[in-house]
């Protein structure tokens, strides 16, 4: 007689922490000058460091550090001027050395923090620190034996540590996608998680609402998609749920999440703890951030996402739901502010034209708004036409589908195709006088109290004017002319 | 500080991933222990605020511009590997996650 | 005298000049080697047709009116810590037995570029863990001097190579007087340069903020000559300083003049042999008389490097070692399992000495013990650089006896840390990162040479290269060779 989950819920707390790890977008790798590839030939991209040859050793790679700066200032992390490179040692095939380079005591960057956009707010997440370290290689197994194969090893990481702060497995998500969104928008890593450029270890534990002690954590490893850390996420939350509320207690381990099953397995426990015994790696100096580094660093940082989205809805009026459609990508938003930087007072109009018109033309040639034929500019134009009366939405529609396939200017079709709205009100009148006079007895019913025949009127004069006739001026002076 | 136990012995071993022969952990203890004897006139020194001496020469860390170098031939990278299937080298089975 | 035993300045212009030609000085060579080293078993692997290729070229070159290198046609040998594109590298152990390296260490790329020719490589204690050379897996290395001694280490074959002229010179490493202690023990001249001096890159690992490759040779020029051509800056080793490397042989004749040369009290207090202790004191004489100013000097911690030295390097050489596991290269044992391929592989690779030192260093690493004893011994490590700092106000270098004792015989040392005790006087050099030399100052009754150590300022090798050249001037071993060599 298990209580359902939501029940539990409301007596237990869950409390997530994360640990992601992504490869930064450099040429070479971390500590030396092997180029990185994806799915180049196995073995095909290694050298004596790669390798862990005897006598070889690290050269740390300068683009490592500045991408990685970039992702500190982004967070508002704490950057440390001398940081430090530490070994951390555990024997593994796809770990050359047996030894992984990383950061210890003295990260480059800590107390930082990352903004998640759940729906109406935004939750402020700590991040304990973000470290430098080389990726390992990859192993496959394939029955009684596994192969290993070194392109991967030495690729830098930077390893971003939450604090335990999230508290279900939608935030767990949510802050997975904020920083895939953050480090594409840095354009620091292209974050493919297919390609496992981004890849996340979680940390769950549960308490009794109001209770501020940590429960006994399980750490969840190998969850490589969106999906997966949700599910595998509200899979162990479930889990433990269960056990407690059989009167069981959480066994600290470390779980292993088969997205295929769709469930954890404990991994075997080695019989010996592992120690991993750190300590500053002799061949690599201290790191040290230095001004003109951070000046770089500053200036080629864009404005973060998150101020985008508060920017969009508090100055341009834009719902919630469109501004986050907008900044979910570094070129939509792009597009979106060249387009309202020539017609500011329209953001919301352009905001509407973009995310339908402009996004399901480029949907239906399966184009991204960086290959878009229409220019910002145009399309601001364009929206422009309709906002001042120049046309119809309706005709707005038509002229958007052509300018986009041909690329003439909105204004040149209006007036080649000479669909300009009617609101002179004199030509309007002697329309109107005209399509009255020609169906007198429809007038009588009308004036008798048959006020569906309205519609037929209004419809008469937007026949008589292919509908170009301002629709609203014309409701209003049939009114006058046929007396109610 | 301590001398060593038979159990401290196996359970360095294990973590440096040295197979001892029994004779010869047996001898190990005496003579790491010795060794660590030996260690005993660090602790009697004050260093109370000394920063640990970690390079020989102080220096800042050295910054390699990202430039891509060469790569060794698979043949070269795998010339030395006891076992290969191809362009892998083959080792026993690993659970995943084992280490 | 004969070429075997030319200086390396005297074969470099001799055969600059054309008086001989690289190829023959080479040829005469090999066949020496094939000859003595038999007995001496100072060379692990000979590169017979390399070094004839390279002479050849020499030749060649000089025919074609090119230039030949400051060490064109200079037969050099090549500590087996070094590695050599295509030529098996074994630091001496079983677990590298048969890898050739895909590429050259730093110092191999400039001997070649200098014109050197590289004779092969000599024995060496597995992984330089040693002093004596009896800790190689493959063979032991005798003394020229007295067969039934040992050569000293790690850098034995090195030194026995020179001291025999089976080579002009030989590169060593040292990483806590694996270059001095056997120079001293052979009767020929080692230094060992400031830390990063020279490049580590292509030098097997020991403990990598010790260690250190240096030249050692006959003369204290020759030494002077071979740092020039392997010294300077090198982007591929992160802790190599970019510093112009002076034209050291031309300076180190200049004399000890004003030089103020200082004499730590306790480097003489301890158990020193009656023989050693005078020679050392005749040197000190000696450069008082050539006009040296001789200092009172004290390094207070100096009885704590032997303890800190003896964490320090196993810690390091136990993360640097945890690379040989089979897997890349190497010997890999018959396993069941992933964790038994490794314990049986660097069960069977390793010696004992070598697992020794894993065991220290492991155990010293992990956590809770970290701070006592690794950490610990890096603070000892900053108080006796703080010493030499402060010595150096009073003095440009000091001297010491590079060893206690001259060279003992096979076996003598029955315990690691009687082993270690004989390394007193070597270890402070590294842990402070500072020069030094080993120079010949004397026999013992027993025919034995005897070696001064002279330790300088960090990147000031001239101050000890002067003061060496002195002293081996009045009195080195002069043309005394080991007999049957
Ligand atoms: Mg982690
Ligand atoms: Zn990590």
């Amino acid at each position: 007689m298990t209580r359902p989950i939501a029940d539990l819920l409301e007596e237990w707390e869950p409390v997530i922490g994360l640990e992601v790890h992504v490869q930064l977008a450099t040429a070479s790798k971390a500590f030396s000058a092997s180029a990185i590839q994806f799915g180049a030939p196995p073995n095909s991209l290694t050298d004596p460091v790669v390798l862990g040859l005897p006598g070889s050793l690290p050269v740390f790679n300068k683009r490592v550090l500045e991408l990685a700066l970039r992702l500190g200032v982004a967070t508002e992390s704490k950057i440390r001027a001398r940081s430090r490179f530490a070994r951390k040692h555990y024997f593994y095939p796809d770990q050359p050395k047996n030894y992984q380079i990383t950061q210890f005591d003295e990260p480059l960057c800590e107390a930082g923090h990352l903004d998640l956009i759940l729906d109406k707010r935004i939750k402020r997440v700590n991040l304990t620190r973000i470290h430098l370290e080389e990726d390992a290689g990859k192993n496959t197994h394939v029955g009684a034996v596994s192969h290993v194969d070194l392109n991967r090893a030495g690729i830098p990481l930077v390893e971003v540590v939450s604090e335990p702060e999230l508290t279900s497995a939608e935030e767990a998500a949510e802050f997975m996608r904020a920083l895939h969104r953050l480090v594409r928008w840095l354009d620091i890593s292209e974050a493919d998680m297919e390609k496992g450029q981004m890849r996340c270890d979680a940390n769950v534990s549960i308490r009794l609402r109001g209770e501020d002690r940590l429960g006994t954590r399980t750490e969840l490893k190998n969850i490589n998609s969106f999906r997966f850390v949700q599910h595998a996420v509200d899979h162990e939350i479930a889990r433990q749920l269960r056990i407690v509320d059989s009167g069981g207690r959480i066994e600290r381990e470390t779980r292993l999440w088969d997205a295929v099953a769709g469930q954890s397995a404990t991994m075997r426990t080695k019989e010996e703890a592992n120690d991993y015994r750190y300590f500053p790696d002799p061949d690599l100096p201290p790191l040290v951030v230095d001004g003109a580094l951070m000046g770089n660093v500053l200036k080629s940082l864009p404005e973060l996402p998150t101020k985008r989205f508060v920017r969009y809805q508090t100055e341009l009026g834009l719902a919630a739901d469109d501004a986050r459609t907008i900044i979910s990508d570094l070129e939509l938003a792009g597009f979106f502010d060249k387009a309202i930087a020539t017609r500011a007072k329209s953001g919301k109009a352009i905001a509407n034209w973009m995310l339908t018109e402009l996004l399901g033309a480029l949907n239906a040639d399966g184009k991204d708004v960086g290959q878009s034929p229409m220019s910002p500019a145009t399309l601001a134009a364009l929206v422009g036409l309709v906002e001042d009366g120049t046309i119809s939405g309706k005709i707005g529609k038509e002229i958007f589908e052509e300018s986009y396939r041909t690329g003439e200017a909105p204004a040149a079709i209006v007036e080649r195709r000479g669909v300009q709205q009617i609101s002179d009100e004199p030509a309007l009148w002697e329309i109107i006088d005209r399509v009255v006079g020609a169906n007198p007895k429809q007038a009588e019913s009308y004036a008798a109290g048959k006020d569906s025949l309205f519609g037929f009127f209004v419809g008469q004069v937007m026949k008589e004017t292919q509908g170009r006739a301002n629709p609203v001026m014309v409701s209003d002076l049939l009114r006058k002319r046929l007396g109610r | 500080m301590p001398a060593l136990t038979r159990k401290e012995i196996d359970e360095i071993a294990l973590l440096a991933r040295l197979h001892l022969e029994p004779d010869e952990a047996e001898r190990m203890q005496h003579e790491v222990g010795a060794i660590l004897d030996t260690f005993t006139a660090l602790a009697a020194v004050d260093t109370d605020g000394i920063a640990p001496m970690t390079h020989a020469v102080p220096m800042d860390l050295r910054l390699r511009e990202d430039v891509v170098g060469p790569s060794l031939s698979v043949a070269e990278a795998l010339a030395g590997a006891p076992k290969r299937d191809g362009d892998l080298i083959v080792v026993p089975a690993i659970i995943p996650g084992s280490e | 005298m004969a070429a075997e035993y030319w200086s390396v300045a005297e074969t470099a212009q001799k055969v600059a000049s054309g008086e001989i030609k690289a190829a023959n000085l080479v040829i005469a060579l090999l066949a020496r080697i094939a000859d003595k080293d038999r007995e001496l078993g100072a060379y692990l692997a000979v590169d017979e047709e390399g070094a004839i290729e390279a002479a050849a070229e020499i030749d060649r070159k000089r025919a074609a009116g090119e230039p030949i290198g400051p060490l064109g046609g200079v037969p050099i040998a090549l500590k087996d810590m070094l590695v050599t594109k295509g030529l098996a590298t074994t630091a001496g152990s079983r677990i590298l037995a048969g890898w050739k390296p895909p590429y050259d260490a730093h110092v191999v790329e400039k001997l070649r570029a200098a014109g050197a020719i590289i004779v092969g490589k000599n024995n060496c204690d597995e992984f330089g863990m040693g002093s004596s050379t009896e800790r190689s897996a493959f063979q032991m290395t005798r003394n020229p001097w007295d067969a039934m001694r040992v050569p000293g280490g790690s850098s034995g074959g090195s030194s026995a190579a020179v001291a025999a002229g089976l080579c002009a010179a030989s590169l060593g490493t040292d990483t806590g007087g694996s270059i001095r202690q056997p120079a001293a023990f052979c009767g020929v001249v080692g230094l060992k340069p400031t830390y990063g001096r020279v490049s580590r890159y292509g030098v097997v690992a020991f403990a990598s903020s010790l260690d250190q490759v240096g030249p050692i040779a006959r003369t204290v020029t020759d030494a002077a000559l071979v740092l020039e051509a392997i010294a300077g800056f090198d982007a591929r080793d992160a802790t190599s300083i970019d510093a112009p490397v002076p034209p050291l042989a031309a300076l180190a004749t200049a004399g000890v003049k004003n030089l103020r040369v200082g004499v730590p009290k306790e480097y003489f207090e301890g158990a020193i042999d009656a023989e050693v202790r005078a020679a050392v004191d005749r040197a000190i004489e000696v450069l008082r008389d050539k006009g040296a100013e001789i200092v009172n000097v004290s390094l207070p911690h100096t009885s704590l490097a032997l303890p800190a030295y003896y964490l320090v390097a196993p810690a390091e050489a136990s993360s640097n070692l945890s690379r040989y596991d089979g897997v890349r290269y190497g010997l890999r044992a018959e396993a069941t399992d992933l964790l038994d391929l490794y314990r049986r592989s660097r069960g069977a690779g390793f010696g004992p000495e070598v697992k020794r030192r894993i065991m220290v260093g492991t155990y010293a690493l992990r956590s809770g013990y970290y701070d006592a004893y690794y950490k610990k011994a890096q603070q000892v490590r900053a108080l006796i650089k703080r010493d030499f700092d402060e010595a150096f106000t009073k003095c440009d270098c000091v001297i010491t006896p590079t060893t206690p004792t001259a060279a003992y015989r096979f076996g003598a040392k029955t315990t690691p840390v009687e082993m270690y005790l004989g390394d007193i006087f070597t270890l402070a050099c590294n842990l402070a990162g500072l020069p030094g030399i080993s120079v010949p100052c004397g026999l013992t009754s027993e025919n034995l040479p005897i070696g001064v150590q002279l330790m300088g300022k960090p990147l000031d090798e001239q101050a000890i290269l002067r003061a060496g050249v002195v002293i081996e001037k009045t009195c080195g071993l002069g043309d005394r060779r080991p007999g049957g060599f």
